[in-house]
């Protein structure tokens, strides 16, 4: 396998035209009219370059559901979608509560080779919300967790919720929380309004989410710790983010792809390829989320890639499993939902989608500005270009995609991964033994 | 019209067709031969997955009166208690060659999966989906208040029905919403507040917490069953407070007017949402409600089955 490229006349997320030549895991040389010598030479003329994608919340479902998803797969899926980090939620089984299991992790994902996995921790043992988890312990194991997360899960306990944002004071972690009042969403199957009372089916209400964001703002700035809040849906959810970061309060957030295009209304057909959680909500939700992440309210696109079995997802509403796949169309959706209505630019898009996620994760290696000397973390799509989503063709093992059928715009065409190409002419690359 | 899913898939026309055609088919019900060959040969199924005597006697018996041969396969006997998927069992009973299947489940939706994913071919019959739709209840409760109150009319303009009860959890109000509302009738609903929906206010009725206020005005009251769960489930404080303010007792069946109809989709909690002095009462017509059932589903079937609305000579 090659280790030089040239990328030929590609457009850097700042709109400059240059060559970018690439060499030994880092870019070499950003300049007009490079030279090859032994290098692949890519004629990119015309596609955008990305620092490489960087998601902060994907369901790898291995240790224990290998049926949906392996590290190994979902890897391939998150090259294809352009991403060279994935940072694996803890709900595996068993769960990622010690040093031993994020290990493992992580060296699963050394082994396959095509981006960097980076483990996050559970809050809680066994995500059952009583006790902390060995949060020292996977600090200090070769997987170095920083983000701590019982995603799945609310941490609702309010005490053990402070506790658990000091103690990660130590060592400058971040506890990321899944903003869910559990007593208010016992049973909930989808976004409480207009749509739940006529399709008879018991609602989530936008206050659960918001109840749980505004206490734990204020719970931060009290400790003076770092929170992040996963996979924001609700217009009233951004409101108390702007007031938090108007205060200086140290908060970040996140919003998926899915969140960002669809909405409740979806739910009508009673096909579970829409449950979710947290769920749909309304068209009023959809544009605060899109205004917030155009002004960095939200900081980051994380795309809670959630992989199903096949009979998870093709059974009665309330039997289905919640999640959407999401890591090989994430880029595709925001160049649809924030480029092409302009509220963001290229730019943006790559501080949204890898510097600001690597900056929150401290992943050093990734994020980097396309600038010699920085490493080759690198993905290339081409906006001109549409593709039609078959779940049947997805690098992931699962096919629960809400967007089947639906054409994209975007085509990614190459990835790279510490200088590999992981991804040429939008087929993924075999990488070691595998 | 392939399948009966909900009340929103009927305009007022085959509202009143499936109406006229149960008028026609009651004409049957009350002779000695209560039997039509429209059917012979044709398959239904009754696929119950959640627990019903009343719905389900009503559907085989309408399809047994229109000379169709009829299953039944209930949740407890079968191996969806095993935890066969709804997939699997519709695909055994397709390959059986169902012509219809008449479904109760526990899910919502439950009867619209059925039918948009094909695991069947033949009509799919919506006998109540969770807490969705209900629509064969709907239909025989307009038949009821038609024949009572309808002053030959086709439909319900002019006429006022209060619905009272647990809104929130109960597929008989959607359905009867929806169609009262095609029907032209006005609706009013009751309920304390923790049991009507958040969303409630895009509904074509009016809404009220004060039952006494709303009872002088209405040409017929249908209440609904409270179930013993919602009282552990912190809806209110308990059975006697929601008999006091919700209950349908004699005292109040005193204001209403003289021709009002007290309904009820049954079964009754005797004493909870309904009085046994009410319930046994002249003006109830519960029991007729029933009966009405029996020629409503007839007609059900008689429509997507044969095709078509029945015309008055054609028996």
């Amino acid at each position: 396998m090659s280790s030089k490229y040239i990328l030929k006349s590609v457009v850097l997320p700042n709109g400059d035209k240059h060559d970018i030549a690439i060499e030994d895991g880092l870019i070499s040389a950003v300049s007009q009219n490079i030279t090859p010598t032994s290098h692949v030479v890519i004629d990119t003329n015309g596609s955008r370059v990305l620092p490489g994608l960087v998601d902060l919340h994907t369901h790898l479902r291995e240790p224990g559901r290998e049926d949906a998803e392996t590290v190994l797969t979902g890897s391939r899926a998150g090259a294809k979608g352009g991403f060279t980090a994935l940072s694996a939620m803890a709900n595996t089984s068993p769960v990622a509560d010690t040093a031993g299991v994020v290990e493992q992790v992580y060296r699963l994902g050394q082994d396959a080779g095509y981006l960097d996995v980076f483990p996050i921790g559970a809050v809680t043992k066994g995500l059952m919300g009583e006790s902390l988890s060995e949060i020292g312990a996977m600090a200090d194991s070769i997987a170095r967790v920083r983000i701590f997360s019982d995603d799945g899960n609310c941490v609702f306990d309010p005490l053990l919720m402070r506790r658990a944002l000091e103690y990660v004071k130590k060592f400058g972690g971040v506890i990321a929380q899944h903003a869910q009042d559990p007593r208010l969403t016992a049973g909930s199957q989808m976004n409480e309004g207009e749509i739940s009372a006529r399709l008879g089916l018991k609602g989530w209400p936008a206050v659960a989410e918001e109840a749980i964001i505004a206490r734990d703002v204020l719970l931060v700035d009290h400790v003076k710790s770092r929170l992040h809040i996963c996979h924001v849906t609700t217009a009233g959810g951004v409101e108390i983010i702007r007031w938090a970061k108007q205060r200086g309060i140290d908060v970040t957030a996140e919003v998926t792809p899915h969140h960002l295009l669809l909405t409740d209304e979806l739910t009508t057909s009673y096909d579970p390829i829409f449950k979710v959680n947290p769920p749909l909500r309304t068209s009023d939700d959809v544009h605060a989320l899109r205004e917030a992440l155009a002004e960095g309210v939200i900081d980051i696109v994380a795309t809670d890639h959630a992989p199903h079995p096949v009979e998870s997802k093709e059974c009665e509403w309330q039997e289905a499993s919640f999640g959407m796949l999401g890591l090989e169309t994430a880029l595709s959706i925001v160049q649809k939902t924030m480029v092409e209505t302009q509220l963001m630019t290229w730019e943006q898009v790559a501080d949204r989608m890898s510097l600001a996620p690597a900056r929150i994760g401290g992943y050093k290696n990734q994020g980097q500005e396309i600038v010699v000397g920085s490493a080759a973390n690198l993905v290339v799509i081409d906006p001109s270009k549409n593709w039609q989503v078959d779940r049947d063709l997805t690098m992931s093992k699962a096919t629960n995609t809400p967007y089947h059928g639906l054409t994209l715009p975007g085509v990614i065409t190459h990835t790279f991964y510490q200088g590999k190409a992981t991804v040429i002419d939008s087929v993924v690359q075999k990488i070691g033994d595998v | 019209m392939k399948h009966l899913l909900s009340i929103a898939d009927l305009n007022v026309q085959e509202a009143i067709g499936i109406l006229d055609t149960a008028t026609e088919l009651s004409r049957i019900n009350d002779g000695q031969i209560k039997k039509l060959p429209t059917l012979r040969g044709r398959t239904v199924v009754n696929l119950f997955a959640e627990d019903s005597t009343r719905t389900r006697i009503s559907f085989e018996a309408a399809a047994k009166r229109l000379s169709a041969d009829v299953i039944n396969f209930s949740a407890k006997g079968s191996s969806i208690s095993k935890g066969e998927s709804l997939k699997d069992t519709a695909m055994t009973l397709q390959a059986m060659g169902a012509d219809a299947v008449v479904i109760r489940h526990s899910a919502s939706g439950a009867a619209q999966r059925l039918a948009d994913n094909q695991w069947m071919s033949g009509a799919v019959i919506n006998a109540g989906d969770g807490t969705h739709e209900h629509p064969s209840q709907a239909l025989l409760d307009a038949f009821t208040i038609r024949k009572h109150l309808g002053k030959g009319s086709s439909d319900l303009q002019g006429l006022h029905v209060a619905i009272v009860g647990d809104i929130l959890h109960s597929r008989v109000a959607r359905s009867n919403v929806l169609l009262l509302a095609l029907l032209g009738a006005k609706i009013t609903l009751v309920a304390p507040p923790t049991l009507l929906p958040i969303g409630i206010e895009k509904w074509p009725c009016a809404v009220s917490y004060d039952f006494d206020s709303v009872l002088p005005y209405v040409d017929s009251v249908m209440m609904l069953r409270v179930q013993q769960e919602r009282m552990t489930e912190l809806f209110f404080p308990n059975a006697r407070e929601y008999s006091r303010y919700y209950g349908l007792n004699a005292e109040r069946m005193r204001t209403l007017k003289p021709a009002a109809l007290i309904m009820h989709p049954g079964p009754m909690n005797r004493g909870l949402e309904i009085s046994a002095e009410v319930a046994d009462s002249a003006r109830s017509v519960i029991t007729e409600q029933v009966s009405n059932g029996v020629s409503v589903r007839m007609a059900i079937l008689y429509v997507l089955l044969a095709g078509s609305s029945l015309d008055v000579g054609s028996i």
